[in-house]
């Protein structure tokens, strides 16, 4: 009892301290229950217990937040908690069989927890480490390279309870894999020079008067550094890098433009929940170039006239966040952050890192936003929009990493510079993830354009029999379009690049996309909900080898159901990758038909094991034939 | 002069700020719907109110009506998905009609009727969802409940309570309780809440009064949905 | 309806998972069963008490859904058979009351039945072959094969399954309408 009693004091000590360095602000819970976990190892009901009492929000808000994110648990996991990412690369390089090899070393089942309490192993969506995988989440912090080696080692660490700070660090080595780099990844530009380039835009006079207004509230068209500085965003006809690819100098116009109310301010929000499936520039840029990407979002501070910045890092890039604090440390120190920036009276802003927990639909920017304010990230109505009421109901500018990247450049070099590279559609240059089936996966930044055939000859790729551009949610191509090209005229993207080679089975990879959405879906909607579990019930039945022509109709009615009925893009793509691999696959679908007639989703003869085993019948009558018809 | 939008040929009167649904509503023509309720504020979530507005399907208790719209709603190919919809709702949680007291005054129910909908189609869940009988007076079988939130949202907003909220993702989405123990009778729900009064389906139940209106005199067996609905909207 | 006279309808009916109440609720249809008589005529079916359906059937009836291994190798029969086949009643449609015995393990029922409740005489879980065996879970029968119409209804009413039929026979998409369309 007394223990329990002391263990009871401890928790409410660490959510007091870590509620009290929130400001015990209920827009931080999600920040606030990651950092529990993170000194309890789970959530327990006495955290949430004493949480609501600091917060004074009811205890429904909280268990309603920590139930909605995967990250965040609130049973026991174990002192160490471990997922294996499950993207169709990490499958590929062999995951499942290390994973088997390490819960058999553990002596656990996947997705339990050890008997003794210390360890679970379980699966997770893609961790964005698809050119070093297969790859592991150890307690949120990231380990590449996993080979039967080094699952051994880890089991080992586990077993003698090894203190995580005393891990090889080889185990945490990220590499950039950088093999292309073109204006972006190759730039040269010193801290500040973005701003500084912003701030010389202004006409020689009255500088510091024309910001103070428009800083705060914008200047008419044409005036002043800021508005200088959108003309040069919008004639470099910057579009955004998450794949739908708005045009970012719209996008902060009209959140510039958007009316305050009283005590109202703008907000800039740079989205790294970079969760597509086979998607990982944002993690190179934010270790290689993260300076380039604050200055970009301070750079669209100072255009827009927004005092807060928020960059939304995934829960899987957990392991950069030290990383990423001391540099908006320096550059505070630098004044290139905080108040009157450059010295620029009223320039003020500033950066908070919030951290994901597990959730791919918060790469949705009003999903984000919701997360952000502490809240399930669940997909707004819209409209409005953000740039209206985002943020707390204010104006804000959700981008891409890769978009504030690019817009600190064009800062520096002006919009006509950059307009000149790419196509007249697409502007400047992507970063493209190369994965999968060849030679030299990692980041290529090439200008727009570019074709397919270009990608994999430059990867080493050979025998390739698809590739699948933006992620699950993006296309399928075959070989028949490798001179397609990337761009949003022909292809757009987010950046994801997996290729396939003719060994694979690309019924498999689409199983294992709809496998991801229906683990991603928020739930909120009924199509999305209900249509992803449906739509991979009947992809795990033709896996099964239940398969008949009667599931074929079922999918594709029900990928129109979730295209014209779902809530937001992740219910409209869903069904993407079905629909592309019957199309250009097909022959993948119709090995699975194995049946002409209708076919029960279950065996039939091991629905009745459990009965076997109760009566200790192995009679004729105690099993049924599969297949009904051919003894007729 | 007053503002119109058509929805299926018909001219439809709406004042600024007006959804599609209320507009239709207060014309008398009936949009299947579960999650929407006029007392609250739209949620957008059951998606069985989607309609066509100028060729694209949108909900429309969260859309705002604007004048020359172009909505259509009841056509075979809407009513077909939305009867699809009722079909997944039927088959992700446990519906058992002859034996569910809301049978009769169950609005998934009058719904699935209102759409032909003949089965559930599509492979059962059957989700283990224990209830909740704790309470004295009131009983909570989440074997129902379709998570439209409807609860959540009078209790916070009319009842100024929090009793209800959704936790989960996806299809784990769930209903839960504002008590430590997760138990209603532990939480600060009171008979006379509108959270009591809400739910469109057979979850939240005032104990010992079902069954009380014999089969033929429920509020559905009188008259359809559309009926109902369009009475109540005039 | 078509004219009578020409050759009629071959109809089999059986109750799996259920409890005869469809069948019940069908013999409601009263004097107008004679009028059906002159356009069906019943093969298997506990009215006639024929034990096995004829390979040539029109339409095949079926309540109940299925519990045990009797009810789909019954099922199976009457798929074969039949050239329509119909789901009648709650059970059949979505598993009914049997159903709801769905979130229990079948392990977990069978210790409860047979081994822990007070009053049985020697506590063993019966093992005759001539018993079908139970199926872990209680399936409607769309589940396991093609069904072609549904009725639902706890029973659906007499005026209900003389609708439906009326309108099948005369080639019409069977439609209930308000009043007839239950689940309960």
């Amino acid at each position: 009892m007394a223990l329990t009693d002391l263990h009871a004091e401890a928790v409410a000590g660490i959510v007091d301290r870590v509620a009290q360095r929130y400001r015990r602000d209920p827009t931080c819970i999600v920040q606030i229950l990651r950092e529990i976990q993170e000194a309890c190892d789970w959530i327990s009901p006495a955290a949430i217990d004493r949480l609501q009492a600091v917060l004074g929000v009811p205890r429904t808000k909280i268990e309603g937040v920590a139930g909605f994110y995967s990250f965040f648990y609130t049973r026991p996991r174990g002192r160490y908690r471990i997922l294996f990412s499950d993207n169709i690369t990490d499958r590929m390089a062999g995951n499942l069989p290390l994973m088997e090899r390490l819960c058999g070393n553990l002596w656990v089942e996947p997705g339990k927890v050890s008997e003794d309490g210390l360890v679970s192993v379980d699966k997770t969506s893609c961790t964005g480490m698809c050119d070093q995988g297969p790859a592991l989440l150890v307690n949120n912090l990231a380990v590449t390279r996993l080979d039967a080696g080094r699952i051994d080692e880890i089991a080992d660490l586990v077993r003698n309870a090894v203190p995580l700070g005393e891990w090889p660090a080889a185990y945490f080595a990220v590499a950039d894999n950088v093999r292309r780099a073109d204006i972006l990844l190759g730039h040269t530009l010193q801290p500040g020079d973005a701003l500084r380039a912003a701030r010389d835009r202004a006409p020689s006079e009255g500088i510091a008067a024309s910001n103070m207004r428009s800083w705060r509230e914008g200047l008419p068209h044409g005036l002043g550094g800021p508005a200088a500085t959108l003309d040069e965003i919008k004639r470099a006809n910057l579009r955004g890098r998450g794949g739908a690819g708005f045009t970012t100098g719209l996008k902060w116009e009209a959140c510039r433009n958007a009316p305050l109310k009283p005590g109202q301010q703008r907000f800039v929000v740079c989205n790294a929940d970079e969760g597509e499936p086979g998607t990982f520039k944002d993690r190179v840029l934010l270790t290689a170039h993260a300076d380039l990407v604050f200055e970009g979002m301070t750079v669209a501070a100072y255009t827009i006239g927004a005092r807060r910045g928020f960059l939304y890092l995934r829960g899987e890039y957990r392991y950069l966040l030290d990383h990423l604090e001391c540099i908006l440390k320096r550059r505070r120190e630098q004044k290139l952050l905080g108040p009157d920036i450059l010295g620029i009276p009223g320039a003020d802003f500033d950066i908070e890192i919030h951290l994901g927990a597990g959730a791919y639909v918060c790469g949705e920017e009003s999903a984000l936003i919701e997360s952000l304010e502490g809240k399930r990230g669940t997909p707004r109505n819209r409209p409005p929009f953000p740039v209206t009421n985002g943020y707390l109901d204010q104006p804000t500018v959700v981008n891409n990493v890769e978009t504030f990247a690019a817009a600190a450049l064009i800062a520096v070099k002006g919009g006509d510079w950059y307009a000149a590279i790419g196509t007249r559609h697409s502007a400047g240059t992507k970063i493209l993830s190369v994965s999968g089936d060849c030679e030299r996966p990692g980041l290529y930044e090439y200008p727009f354009g570019v074709a397919v055939r270009q990608v994999l000859a430059d990867c080493g790729a050979g025998r390739t029999q698809a590739v699948q551009v933006s992620g699950p949610s993006g296309v399928c191509i075959g070989a028949d379009e490798f001179d397609r090209r990337i761009g949003f005229e022909d292809l757009p993207t987010a950046g994801a690049f997996m290729v396939f080679d003719d060994s694979r089975d690309m019924f498999e990879v689409a199983r294992n996309f709809v496998h991801f959405f229906q683990h991603e879906s928020c739930g909120f909607c009924t199509p999305c909900r209900v249509g992803t579990s449906l739509l991979k019930n009947l992809m795990d039945k033709l896996h099964n080898g239940h398969g008949s022509p009667y599931d074929f109709a079922e999918i594709e009615k029900l990928n129109q159901l979730l295209q014209s009925m779902s809530h937001c893009g992740l219910g409209h793509t869903a069904c993407n990758p079905v629909l592309d691999t019957i199309a250009k696959f097909r022959p993948a679908y119709e090995r699975r038909m194995e049946h002409n007639d209708f076919t029960p989703a279950f065996d039939l003869d091991r629905a009745l094991a459990a009965a076997r085993q109760m009566t200790g019948r192995d009679d004729a009558g105690a099993h049924i034939p599969a297949e009904f018809g051919e003894d007729a | 002069m007053t503002q119109t939008f058509t929805l299926d040929g018909k001219a439809i009167p709406f004042a600024d700020g007006q959804t599609i649904i209320q507009a239709a509503l207060a014309a008398g023509v009936f949009i299947p719907h579960l999650c929407y309720h006029p007392e609250f504020k739209p949620h957008g979530s059951c998606k069985l109110c989607t309609v066509k507005v100028n060729g694209r399907q949108t909900a429309s208790c969260t859309m705002r009506a604007a004048a020359g719209m172009q909505v259509e709603s009841n056509t075979e190919e809407i009513n077909a998905e939305r009867r699809a919809l009722t079909q997944m709702l039927f088959v992700e949680g446990n519906h058992f009609c002859p034996s569910c007291e809301k049978s009769g005054d169950c609005q998934l129910q009058a719904t699935a009727y209102h759409l032909g909908m003949m089965s559930p189609h599509f492979d059962h869940f059957f989700p283990n969802r224990p209830v909740d009988a704790s309470h004295p007076e009131l009983l909570l079988d989440f074997n129902r409940c379709i998570l439209c939130s409807l609860c959540v949202r009078a209790s916070r907003d009319v009842d100024g309570k929090n009793v209800f909220a959704l936790s989960g993702r996806g299809i784990k989405t769930h209903l839960i309780v504002n008590a430590k123990s997760g138990r209603l009778a532990d939480t600060d729900i009171a008979l006379g809440d509108k959270a009591v009064q809400v739910c469109p389906v057979g979850v939240i139940l005032r104990k010992r009064t079902g069954f009380a209106v014999p089969i033929g005199e429920r509020t559905y067996d009188k008259a359809p949905i559309a009926e109902t609905v369009a009475q109540e909207g005039t | 309806m078509d004219a009578p006279g020409k050759k009629k309808l071959k109809v089999a009916t059986t109750s799996l998972a259920g409890c005869f109440g469809c069948h019940m609720s069908f013999l409601d249809i009263d004097e107008r069963l004679f009028t059906l008589l002159d356009y069906i005529e019943f093969d298997r079916s506990p009215l006639t008490d024929i034990k096995e359906v004829s390979p040539d059937c029109d339409l095949g009836i079926i309540e109940g859904g299925l519990c045990n291994a009797e009810n789909v190798h019954v099922l199976r029969e009457f798929r074969k058979n039949c050239k329509v086949l119909v789901a009648i009643g709650a059970c059949a449609v979505n598993g009914g009351l049997p159903a709801q015995r769905n979130h229990l393990p079948l392990s977990t029922i069978l210790e409860e039945v047979y081994h822990t409740s007070p009053g049985l005489a020697n506590g063993l879980i019966p093992n005759d072959p001539e018993l079908p065996l139970p199926l872990n879970k209680v399936h409607p029968i769309h589940e396991v094969v093609k069904i072609d119409y549904f009725l639902p209804g706890c029973p659906p009413s007499g005026d209900a399954i003389w609708k439906f039929l009326t309108d099948l026979l005369a080639g019409r998409e069977p439609e209930l309408g308000h009043g007839l369309m239950h689940y309960d």
